[in-house]
């Protein structure tokens, strides 16, 4: 090839042997059968990561983080500052999309058996990043400190705090003292703007060495249709249809936050009563709606800490899933587990219905 | 070649022990860190909570105690009281309301009766009770001894 001639080339080449970087993406495929498409949500998670650092970063040039200063800096953001709206109105879009992406992407590697040996850590890992955007979206919401977020916030860290032995040390830790105050603030901010950053983009990188290492999984049903031959190439072909695929959620996304700005709501007041209609995001109602089932308390504890640890048990299982389902590595995947990834998700997706219906 | 084994075990013993304790030193340091020591002042705390005037019958105010909210309360035909006003269920802010003449958790419904009592919904306790002390028109509360 001409290009690689080239006295640039050689330059880098003599140093950092790019060539074998080119050769390894020129032999990187994907598999090719009916289940292709989902594949294209762990670069839809990746693409709203990247749109999320980029508009933080923005959003960082104006925020302030304190109780007199935070709903201000931001209402400032919105109000005045040009586009200012339009990034914050993505940041909050994005992380929604990005909690959903992350969704569809651990469940399409659950029902495809992805997490099957030898691909366990990289199962490990997403689960993690779950976590870890879970966490992103919770403490990003107290930021603009408005008196939804402030009350939400109330009402998670006390979640929290009714777990099982160290319960009460991480809710506390979480709110720098008994009740959600300026350190609490403070706290989530660096929980959002540092310590969960740096934690999530190692494992990430974790997350895509392994993918790399391993190659994409098959599900066990199209392991014998698809053949060598018929997968698709990674670069340029994968990777340019994953290109249109992330102009089509950048169209999304500016459409929402064009049509359908996010409240900023008032300002909160930490010695004011709650208002009625307290709601955490989305992502969470599945939880707090399934706890307001629960009675009072359950033989001997109270209702919240049995919903709690049924919750945690639930996390527990998606975990270990890979070690509970010794049958798909041998290539038998056991309908069971299909039937229990169903049930999650229709249990989830009816909460949250009844959490915006009901209330 | 026994004693070169054992003087090994004891070196990565030394070394193992030493890089815990080390790492436990400052394990705990963080840990007791990260939460802040207590203000300290909320022991024998008395604040004015409202004048009499402020506080019609069938009303009540959210008032500031130390760095928690309280109620204080004046029921229709009853006594003034007083309670920390942190719903026992998930710490919401509760509220007085007038149509129901008694003390209401907005978060999920939860009911309290004038006397702090949790008398429906998913409050598990009642709420702290404080202490109104009344010094000429005005309305002090503390924590109760
Ligand atoms: S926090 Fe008061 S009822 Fe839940």
């Amino acid at each position: 090839m001409k290009t690689q001639n080239s006295k640039v080339w050689q330059w880098f080449e003599e140093r950092l042997r790019i060539s074998e970087i080119v050769r390894f993406l020129s032999h990187k495929t994907v598999p090719r059968h009916r289940y292709t498409a989902w594949y294209y949500f762990g670069g839809v998670v990746l693409f709203l990561f990247g749109v999320q650092v980029f508009t933080g970063i923005l959003l960082l040039m104006y925020y302030t983080p304190t109780p007199e200063a935070a709903y201000e800096s931001v209402r400032f953001l919105v109000g005045e500052v040009p586009f200012g709206w339009l990034i914050r109105n993505t940041h909050s879009w994005a992380a929604n999309l990005f909690v959903l992406a992350c969704f569809c992407h651990m469940f399409s590697a659950y029902f495809m058996r992805a997490y099957r040996k030898p691909r366990e850590i990289t199962w490990l890992t997403g689960f993690l990043l779950l976590g870890l955007a879970l966490g992103f979206g919770f403490s990003g919401y107290l930021l603009p400190w408005n008196e939804l977020a402030f009350f939400a916030t109330r009402v998670g860290t006390s979640i929290v705090s009714t777990v099982p032995l160290l319960g009460g040390y991480i809710g506390e830790t979480l709110k720098g003292g008994e009740m959600v105050t300026g350190l609490t603030l403070s706290r989530f901010f660096g929980i959002h703007v540092a310590l969960l950053p740096l934690i999530a983009v190692l494992v990430l990188l974790l997350h895509l060495a392994l993918i790399q290492r391993q190659g994409m999984s098959e599900p066990i049903s199209q392991q014998h249709h698809s053949s060598q031959e018929e997968a698709i190439p990674f670069f340029p072909h994968f990777f340019l249809r994953e290109a249109m695929v992330w102009l089509g959620i950048m169209a999304v996304l500016l459409a929402l936050s064009i049509l359908s700005p996010w409240e900023l709501g008032t300002k909160a007041d930490p010695f004011a009563s709650a208002p009625a209609g307290i709601k955490p995001e989305w992502y969470f109602t599945y939880m707090s709606q399934a706890l307001k089932y629960l009675p009072g308390r359950i033989l001997l504890w109270e209702g919240e800490t049995v919903g709690i640890v049924g919750f945690m048990l639930g996390g527990l299982y998606l975990l270990l899933v890979p070690l509970l389902d010794r049958g798909a590595a041998r290539g038998k995947p056991n309908p069971i587990f299909t039937i229990i990834g169903v049930c999650i998700i229709l249990f989830m997706v009816v909460m949250i219905i009844l959490a915006y219906t009901v209330g | 070649m026994e004693r070169r084994l054992s003087r090994r075990m004891f070196s990565n013993l030394l070394v193992g022990g030493g890089l815990l304790i080390w790492l436990g030193t400052i394990l705990q340091a963080i840990f007791r860190y990260v939460i802040p020591p207590a203000s300290g002042q909320v022991g024998s705390l008395s604040v004015l909570a409202a004048k009499t005037t402020e506080l019609p019958p069938n009303s009540g105010k959210i008032v500031r105690y130390g760095s928690s909210p309280a109620i204080i309360v004046r029921p229709p035909g009853g006594e003034v009281r007083a309670f920390l006003a942190i719903c026992t269920h998930l710490a919401c802010t509760v509220q007085y309301r007038d149509d129901l003449a008694h003390i209401w958790c907005a978060c999920h419904n939860g009911h309290f009766d004038l006397f702090g009592r949790n008398v429906s919904g998913p409050p598990p306790r009642p709420l702290e009770e404080l202490q109104v002390v009344t010094r000429g028109n005005e309305f002090f509360i503390s924590k109760r001894a």
